[in-house]
């Protein structure tokens, strides 16, 4: 049940790209992400929704796997949309009482769904492809020249490289603990709000007293193993840009120009 | 009163790349009153297997029968049914969460509905079967030591009065006197409450000494399900799959080697005391 979210999970398998610089993956990401946010027509959203099915076909992780972590955050969409189409002022089409569905809610509705979506599936296909080591390192090495500026890079980095690496710990822990407890009849899918929340505790405190334990665990292992931050680190496997990677960004801005000139600038009728 | 698997198989990850069988068309019937010793290597499918038995894991095919009923029926009250078949599983001290033991031992039965009196003489009656001295009882669970903990994790499951008890690895991490109380424990269970155990284990000496009939896993497949005596007869075999007999039959074969006269189907420390005291004479 746990298990099926997949949302900033990593997919193990081999494809063009997975084995891209990470770098080229976060800064592809960001400008997607810039792009959907600056078209405001079909016809844009149909060009970034057709870059976005090359991208998923590329990475060779099954569409059904991403789909089914976007069920978690079904709710979130379905908030979003009844929030747009019912609270948008403008030419009423449909009247329930104090409600009313506009003809610009129901468009900017659509559109928000539209732009969550593509914003989500394109995010996690980063997290799909890359490991959360090469997302921290990618992210450490992009951010490095705030170092002047007397940012902590690199200690954010690896925070947010532990981070990434309990989730799978804490689902592992979670399904466990969730498991054990259901085993003594706990019921954590129905029953009365106050029943549910009892069961909850007895899913929450062990799954803190463990979180506590590992991270306490951890901090001893790098003390053991003299950590001291980013001062005079090495990589072992350094970050360097190959030829696929200056190809991957020309395809990037290609398909940031396109995305512009159809989306927002052409004169188009859609 | 028997649990039967019917053709059960489970695979994990079904939909990616990775799907795994961690369960092969298993067939397996536990009968009233057994006790089954469960063994097979790390990732055999021993912990899969025995999820299934209180309906936590539904099989991707195959049935299980409770009592002549498919536990996955619609109507099956599958709550009811952990009640019946008690789980615990591994480092069950990870699940301990109120803030006393006896509280936590009363977990289970409140959750199957029994009033507030029946949860506290459940709850004591098991903190007693397991044997945790009474000033503890209201003592944090956090601050017990670990093979306390254990116990405090065996009795929440016993209050819940189960007719099958399953033990997922109970030794798992203890030391060697710990490890005997709780298979002491276990098997004094059996005799006075006439329960069904199932001990999952990767410790040939742990379910030798006192199984009645070992299951013996290997890649979710089931290969030898027979007695201790008939079961270690296949000590090749049994070595291939990285598992070994148990400590007092390799002795026996040794000695058989060195040409001493002794049978080769010992497989407890007792047996082996009598025919060698017998030797000595």
């Amino acid at each position: 049940m746990l298990r099926d979210i997949t949302l900033g999970q990593y997919y193990q398998t081999d494809s063009i790209l997975h084995r891209l610089d990470a770098r080229v993956k976060i800064i592809g990401t960001f400008w997607f992400i810039i792009s959907i946010f600056l078209i405001n027509r079909v016809s844009g959203y149909l060009v970034a929704a057709a870059f976005l099915a090359l991208v998923i076909k590329l990475s060779h992780v099954p569409f059904r796997y991403m789909i089914k972590g976007l069920k978690s955050i079904m709710i979130l969409l379905m908030i979003t949309f009844a929030f747009n189409i019912f609270l948008t002022p403008g030419e009423i089409l449909v009247q329930f009482g104090p409600l009313h569905v506009s003809r610009e809610g129901l468009v900017l509705a659509l559109k928000m769904a539209v732009r969550l979506i593509l914003l989500i599936i394109g995010s996690s296909l980063m997290t799909l492809t890359t490991t959360p080591n090469n997302l921290t390192d990618g992210l450490e090495k992009i951010f490095n020249p705030l170092k002047v500026l007397h940012v902590p890079v690199h200690e954010v980095a690896m925070m947010m490289s532990i981070a990434l690496r309990f989730i799978p710990i804490l689902i592992d822990e979670t399904d466990k603990i969730m498991k054990a407890q259901m085993a003594r009849g706990a019921d954590f899918e129905s029953g009365s709000l106050m029943k549910r929340a009892v069961s909850l505790g007895a899913l929450l405190e062990p799954l803190f007293i463990s979180a506590f334990q590992r991270a306490n665990d951890l901090a001893m292992a790098m003390e053991a193993r003299c950590y001291r931050g980013g001062e005079g680190r090495t990589k072992m496997k350094p970050l360097i840009y190959q030829k696929k990677d200056y190809l991957a960004f020309l395809v990037i801005y290609g398909y940031l120009v396109v995305c512009v000139l159809i989306g927002r600038v052409l004169p188009l009728p859609f | 009163m028997s649990l039967i698997l019917d053709h059960v198989t489970y695979e994990y990850g079904s939909d990616t790349e990775l799907a795994v069988k961690a369960l092969d068309n298993i067939e397996l019937v536990i009968d009233d009153n057994e006790f089954l010793g469960l063994i097979g290597h790390t990732g055999s499918g021993k912990s899969t297997l025995v999820q299934h038995l209180n309906g936590l894991l539904k099989p991707t095919s195959g049935h299980i029968y409770f009592n002549g009923r498919d536990i996955h029926e619609n109507d099956f009250d599958r709550r009811a049914l952990r009640g019946e078949v008690g789980l615990v599983f591994q480092y069950p001290e990870h699940q301990l969460f109120e803030l006393t033991v006896f509280k936590d031992v009363c977990f289970g039965p409140k959750n199957m509905g029994m009033k507030p009196e029946q949860c506290e003489v459940a709850a004591y009656e098991a903190l007693e079967a397991v044997g945790l001295d009474e000033e503890l009882y209201d003592q944090s669970p956090l601050d017990l030591s670990g093979g306390q903990k254990r116990r405090v994790a065996i009795a929440g499951v016993l209050a819940m009065h189960p007719k099958v008890l399953v033990l997922d690895e109970p030794t798992a991490g203890l030391d060697p006197k710990g490890r005997d109380e709780i298979l002491d424990l276990v098997k004094e269970l059996k005799k006075n409450l006439g329960m069904t155990i199932v001990l999952v284990s990767h410790s040939m000496d742990d379910v030798a000494e006192y199984a009645d009939k070992i299951v013996v896993m290997d890649r979710g497949k089931i290969i030898y399900h027979d007695t201790p005596k008939n079961v270690f007869a296949h000590a090749k075999e049994l070595e291939a799959m990285g598992l070994g007999v148990p400590q007092v039959t390799s002795v026996m074969k040794s000695l058989a080697d060195a040409g001493i006269d002794v049978p080769q189907d010992i497989t407890t420390v007792d047996e082996a005391a009598d025919v060698l005291a017998a030797l000595c004479k």
